[in-house]
């Protein structure tokens, strides 16, 4: 035990004496955390409207200053032919076009009225959104100008709308569990792969295995310093989304951390399988920078609904730890809910972590035979 | 003896086995699985109805909602308690609840109400689906209001507004992620690789030999980057290729532009690599800061949400990254054909970039010390 505290001390020794790799392990996920809580957002607003009126009556004019007045659009140019609306997107001066047709109003009351919206269909989400504010805005207009005479009566179905969990839909509310999934994923990996890899590639590995510790706890008190580190990076990050992005901890603290401690040691772990894997320093960077990251970007959940995956990748989702810790931190975090409502998260992630360590020690032992 | 420089760069890689199966490997991984994962569309809205009702109308209302494709009615329930619960356990993503006596105060006092609860923690996804559902509840209503009044009576007919989506006609997720991905994957293989590459030969000690012999530093940093800018070119090509025989996407517009941007953004990108690699002490500093830089990049890029939906600082954080310009290059020709003319003020930015990071690489490279 003796040995195995010294070990850790000196691992400790080896962080602490190498000031700027400290500071940016520490300094890396909050800032991450900031640039994406507030860069982050899938919402759409100020899309640049063109608009091509042949009409040009007062019908019109007003759809125009509604459409302006919106928070959705700005009206980036008035086309004085159908022709120029290639050009209009070729040289990216507007996302929408809004054509009238003919003799706009005198065609409303006899029918034939008709408005096409004319989206830069090259991003679907941005173009759907947008068509269908338009649309809504529109309509409505559209509804209070053309409405029935007063006394004949209609039927009114009245919606009342809730929205749980985030009336003020924040994106942050979203982005900043999966922003957490993600930074924490990956720093830990990374540091703990490089840092045996680099031991490996120095020689310095040899040297440690053949000392009188056994290989397991050697690996082990080269963990323990990243796992500390990654245990302030974890409150920092928490400290930073309750307090600068207001995003809450609705549910139970006690349950976040226990489910984000788990997830450290999952990171941790697969840092160590990376690490005996990879030969040298540049692959085991490249390997948990690159070959995780994607996936922890793209099937963590955090960017895109997994339900929107074709089914086998939604069975490759299934094995990143990330989308189970995302969908725990949600549950906690925004929904309000306990302990109980991660009761299989918290388990995927513990077999997970069993599984992972016991390979990569395996692993280990074999290198040294 | 740039020439026998550059035979030694190309020489280490190949020596690495792990870079060219990488260099060829990585395009593949990301172009064939991401634009797959990648999809923001909202659909599959999983639908919750607790009718308290159970008439003639809520059945026909009920059934209207299931024909229309955005929702799947995951359960029929009495109990409110119950529905959250299914909320809960992400289950449904929302609930209509029809109070009891729905019909009879329609049809008598020609005014009723329903409630709407979605779960908003994806604020898109929330809002999304309560429009989706109101306007099918307002569509059922008008219909019923018609029908009541008999069809001989004749409402002013709607004006019709169409949505046209340009470029992307059928909304494919794909047409819009994979240019966008083809830019990341320059940036991660002619932007990392560089990262590592001083610092690793820094930490090797191959460096020293180097700094003894007359070459310049202006030579030197030369023979680091044209490798990687031939890289660039063939990865660029292996794109295309997959973009081709996989999604059936070819450019719209002239691939000599699309080449001519790149061969400047490749150097821009490589340069940035080049002054991080010089900076770094050891292949950890360079890799966590490269990293940092490069997934903040691709955050404020547009690659996944519009720039213009961000928060102002960020938009204006946007101008001084050069992903950004690239991306928007390449969406601009590939999907709508955009020329030269059109991408002047891309042109600039990037030649910006690539001159400034690749003086400042220059001048960051000491020989002694």
């Amino acid at each position: 035990m003796k040995q195995f505290i010294a070990f850790i001390q000196k691992e400790f020794h080896h962080i602490f004496r190498d000031t700027w790799t400290m500071i940016i392990l520490l300094v890396l996920p909050v800032l991450m955390l900031i640039l994406f809580g507030y860069a982050l957002s899938t919402e759409v607003k100020n899309v640049r409207v063109s608009i091509y009126d042949p009409s040009r009556d007062s019908m019109t004019e007003e759809i125009v200053r509604k459409l302006e007045s919106s928070e959705y659009f700005t009206i980036s140019g008035i086309l004085d032919s159908p022709l120029e609306i290639e050009k209009e997107f070729q040289s990216d001066n507007s996302a929408l076009v809004v054509v009238f047709s003919e003799d706009f109003s005198s065609t409303t009351l006899r029918g034939g009225a008709q408005i096409q919206l004319i989206a830069d269909g090259s991003d679907p989400n941005t173009a759907v959104t947008m068509t269908n504010y338009a649309t809504a805005i529109i309509s409505g207009l559209l509804q209070e100008k053309t409405a029935a005479p007063p006394g004949r009566i209609s039927h009114q179905i009245n919606i009342i709308t809730k929205l749980i969990y985030n009336p003020e839909m924040k994106s942050a509310y979203n982005f900043v569990p999966g922003v957490m999934g993600m930074v924490i994923m990956l720093i830990c990996a990374m540091m703990t792969s490089i840092s045996i890899a680099r031991e490996k590639e120095s020689g310095t590995m040899e040297i440690l295995l053949v000392s009188p510790m056994k290989p397991l706890l050697i690996i082990l008190s080269k963990a323990v310093p990243y796992f500390f580190l990654s245990c302030i990076n974890l409150l920092t990050i928490i400290l930073f989304a309750v307090f600068l992005l207001k995003v809450p901890i609705a549910g139970s603290i006690p349950a976040l951390l226990t489910v984000s401690l788990i997830y450290i040691f999952v990171s941790l772990s697969i840092g160590l399988l990376i690490s005996s894997v990879a030969t040298s320093q540049v692959m085991a960077l490249l390997l948990s920078g690159m070959a995780l990251m994607m996936p922890a970007m793209y099937l963590s959940g955090m960017m895109f609904p997994i339900e929107n995956m074709p089914l086998a990748l939604q069975w490759v989702a299934q094995i990143i730890p990330a989308k189970w810790y995302i969908v725990a931190a949600k549950n906690i975090m925004i929904k309000g809910l306990g302990f109980s409502s991660i009761v299989r998260e918290l388990a995927v992630l513990s077999l997970m972590a069993l599984v992972l360590i016991t390979v990569s020690l395996k692993r280990f032992k074999l290198r040294l035979e | 003896m740039l020439k026998y420089l550059i035979e030694k760069e190309f020489k280490q890689m190949k020596r690495n086995s792990f870079l060219p199966r990488m260099i060829i490997g990585f395009p593949l991984m990301v172009l064939l699985f991401l634009p797959l994962a990648a999809n923001f569309e909202v659909k599959n809205i999983n639908l919750e109805i607790i009718d308290h009702d159970h008439s003639l109308l809520s059945g026909k209302l009920i059934q209207k909602i299931t024909a229309s494709g955005y929702f799947i009615l995951s359960d029929l329930t009495e109990s409110y308690d119950d529905a959250m619960k299914s909320i809960e356990l992400d289950r449904s993503d929302a609930l209509l609840i029809i109070p009891s006596g729905f019909e009879t105060r329609l049809l008598k006092e020609n005014v009723a109400d329903l409630n709407i609860s979605a779960n908003a923690v994806n604020g898109t996804k929330g809002a999304l689906g309560t429009s989706y559902l109101s306007a099918i509840i307002r569509d059922f209503n008008t219909e019923l209001s018609q029908a009541s009044k008999g069809p001989d009576l004749f409402l002013p007919s709607p004006v019709e507004i169409i949505p046209r989506y340009r470029f992307n006609p059928y909304l494919r997720y794909p047409v819009f992620m994979v240019p966008a991905l083809m830019v990341m994957l320059l940036t991660m293989i002619c932007g990392f690789l560089p990262a590592l590459n001083i610092v690793g030969e820094k930490e090797k000690g191959t460096l020293e030999q180097i700094n003894v012999t007359p070459v310049g530093r202006f030579i030197l940093i030369l023979s680091k980057l044209i490798p990687y800018w031939i890289i660039g070119f063939v990865v660029l090509t292996l794109c295309f290729g997959i973009a081709r025989v996989f999604y059936s996407l070819t450019p719209e517009g002239s691939l000599a532009t699309i080449y001519l941007f790149a061969s400047i953004f490749i150097l821009g990108i490589s340069g940035f690599g080049l002054v991080i690699s010089n900076y770094g002490k050891t292949l950890q500093q360079a890799m966590f800061m490269m990293f940092f830089f490069i997934i903040t990049f691709i955050f404020l890029s547009g690659l996944y949400t519009p720039v213009s939906s961000m928060e102002q600082w960020a938009q204006y954080f946007s101008l001084f990254v050069p992903l950004r310009y690239m991306i928007e290059v390449l969406r601009q020709v590939y999907l709508k054909g955009s020329h030269f003319s059109d991408l002047l003020v891309q042109l600039a930015a990037l030649s910006g970039f690539a001159l400034f990071f690749n003086a400042w690489a220059i001048l960051s490279y000491r020989k002694s010390e």
